[in-house]
């Protein structure tokens, strides 16, 4: 084994002022980084709930299981669901072509897969107005045939889908570029088939990575507010997805079932945090008996 | 099973890797490929097993045609340079992998897939527990079971892809002279990569010089050494051995 590592520092160094600031300057720093931090941050999460529950617990529940809302959380429900299915096998296509191969026009998909986050939600949203609401491309075909996609599901679905699309292909292609081809190769040869490659090896290499891509879009899809505001039409009970909701009851002064609802989202995101947290650390560690360090064979060194 | 690959062309853009390149490997022998890096020999090695398609030319085993065979259907062991072990497998699973993945009437009963692991992991004298992942093995210790995992499917053929290049130099000379070892006990015709010149005239029944995307001599080590067929082989083979002779 190494020698024991011998740090070059005397043990008593004095502290370098060379590399240090004044005490003064440094609370002073940390200060205004604290008092920024709980403003931005700590104090806005903070109210929401205090507003949501100043009126007690009976008017919270109400709030929440009011028809209205309890269609709204079915619907972000039902939309993030299709959202995220979708984006797993969009991500997993995109992911998979980028970083395994080496083909013409392989920049511009790359390119392609970040345009959602460059372009302003609400241009995302009418987009879709452009091509399928009464005026537009696709219009009096669809009313022709009585298919409803604008101010209605569909379109808040196809809205979310757009505006999450890159979060689980961004999440794999780094990752997937990094593993390389070598362990596709080996299955290969060893005479595996596309999809016992896919299920046996792939997958289980990138499989943290695949959860922190859903969850970061999941939490997106439920909390998207602008691509499906141009969308949706506002029709309460029909197309209102939770923050849509949060904005009608605010806008109607109701604010303690506007906090209530908004209350709803806020733990969304607490919640997304910690499971976040968990798959890093847990995607962080190495294979799963790592915790038994490697025993050095002697007869091979 | 001997290999013959004939006329194999190969560029990259515009970097000619493969230049008309004809290599036949008798049944039964461990030819080196023997090059400076950029002389094609990894490309050749990965287009004999299918992992890259050649632009012109063919490869046959034992006169079959294969060129067009996928390499999930060559039955061809490879073993890359950096091991390509599967990291979330144990050692066991590794090894059973190219078995588990055979179609259902061909795949061995779940005994005799053990019994096969374990006399791999014998064969290669790996005594170490099954259920062992690859970041928990040393260095050698990966080379073999990536040897073992390659054996597992009874290949035709073996290849290897500078296998030993990742080692230290201890271990290297310890690792080649067993893999000479073990191709007298098993007989499989095998093809390996290397760019280390004591390496292979050591451990070669046939060693191919290659260059510039060209095989520049095919013989045995002692005759590659003692008639150098031209001035790159000379200077490589002489070169080289003065410069390793101090260090081993």
């Amino acid at each position: 084994m190494s020698a024991p590592t011998h740090t070059l520092r005397p043990r008593h160094a004095p502290r370098r002022l060379s590399t240090t600031e004044p005490a003064v300057v440094r609370w002073a720093l940390t200060a205004t980084a604290l008092l920024f931090l709980g403003l931005v941050l700590l104090v806005p999460l903070a109210a929401v709930f205090y507003e949501a529950f100043r009126k007690g617990l009976g008017p919270y529940w109400t709030a929440l299981t009011s028809s209205d809302a309890l269609s709204a959380i079915r619907l972000t429900l039902l939309t993030a669901a299709i959202a995220v299915v979708c984006n797993v096998v969009f991500g997993l296509a995109a992911a998979w072509a980028i970083a395994k191969f080496e083909f013409r026009g392989k920049q511009l998909l790359t390119t392609l897969v970040d345009l959602p986050f460059a372009v302003s939600p609400v241009v995302s949203g009418l987009i879709y107005v452009l091509m399928f609401g009464a005026q537009g491309w696709f219009g009096p075909w669809l009313q022709a045939h009585n298919i409803k996609i604008i101010f209605a599901v569909p379109g808040i679905v196809l809205a979310t889908v757009f505006v999450t699309f890159p979060f689980v292909a961004r999440e794999l292609i780094p990752l997937m570029q990094a593993q390389g081809t070598d362990e596709e190769e080996s299955a290969t040869v060893l005479g595996a088939s596309g999809w016992q490659m896919f299920w046996r090896v792939t997958l289980p290499n990138i499989k943290w990575g695949l959860l922190y891509g859903v969850i970061l879009c999941n939490a997106r899809a439920m909390g998207e507010f602008g691509a499906v505001s141009v969308v949706s039409g506002h029709i309460r009970g029909q197309t209102n997805t939770l923050p849509l909701h949060v904005e009608i009851l605010y806008n109607e002064y109701n604010f303690a079932g506007a906090f209530a609802v908004a209350s709803l989202l806020a733990t969304l995101a607490l919640v997304t945090l910690v499971a976040k947290n968990l798959v890093e650390w847990r995607a962080h560690r190495p294979a799963r008996a790592a915790a038994t360090p490697t025993p050095e064979i002697p007869h091979e060194h | 099973m001997s290999i013959e690959a004939r006329d194999i062309v190969k560029t990259f853009g515009t970097f000619e890797a493969l230049r008309k390149v004809s290599l036949t490997v008798p049944t039964g022998t461990l030819v080196g490929l023997l090059g400076p890096s950029g002389s094609g020999k990894t490309t050749l090695l990965r287009i004999i097993a299918g992992l890259d398609t050649a632009d012109a030319g063919t490869v046959h085993f034992e006169g079959q045609d294969a060129t067009e065979v996928h390499a999930r259907h060559r039955r061809v062991g490879f073993v890359f340079q950096h091991y390509a072990l599967f990291r979330h497998m144990t050692v066991f699973e590794n090894v059973a992998f190219g078995l588990r993945v055979k179609p259902r009437a061909e795949r061995p009963s779940r005994d005799e897939i053990r019994d096969r692991v374990h006399s791999l992991l014998k064969l290669v004298q790996l005594d170490i527990h099954g259920d062992r992942y690859p970041s928990q093995l040393s260095g050698g210790q990966r080379q073999r079971v990536a040897l073992a995992r390659a054996l597992a499917v009874q290949p035709k053929v073996l290849l290897l892809d500078e296998p030993f290049g990742a080692l230290d130099a201890k271990v290297r000379k310890e690792l080649r002279r067993w893999l000479r070892h073990l191709h007298d006990d098993i007989r499989v015709t095998s093809v390996f990569v290397t760019h280390d010149v004591e390496e292979a005239l050591e451990v070669s029944d046939f060693v191919a010089v290659m260059n510039n995307g060209e095989i520049q001599q095919f013989g045995a080590p002692a005759d590659v050494c003692r008639a150098p067929a031209n001035a790159f082989v000379a200077d490589f083979i002489g070169s080289e051995q003065r410069h390793e002779a101090p260090a081993a």
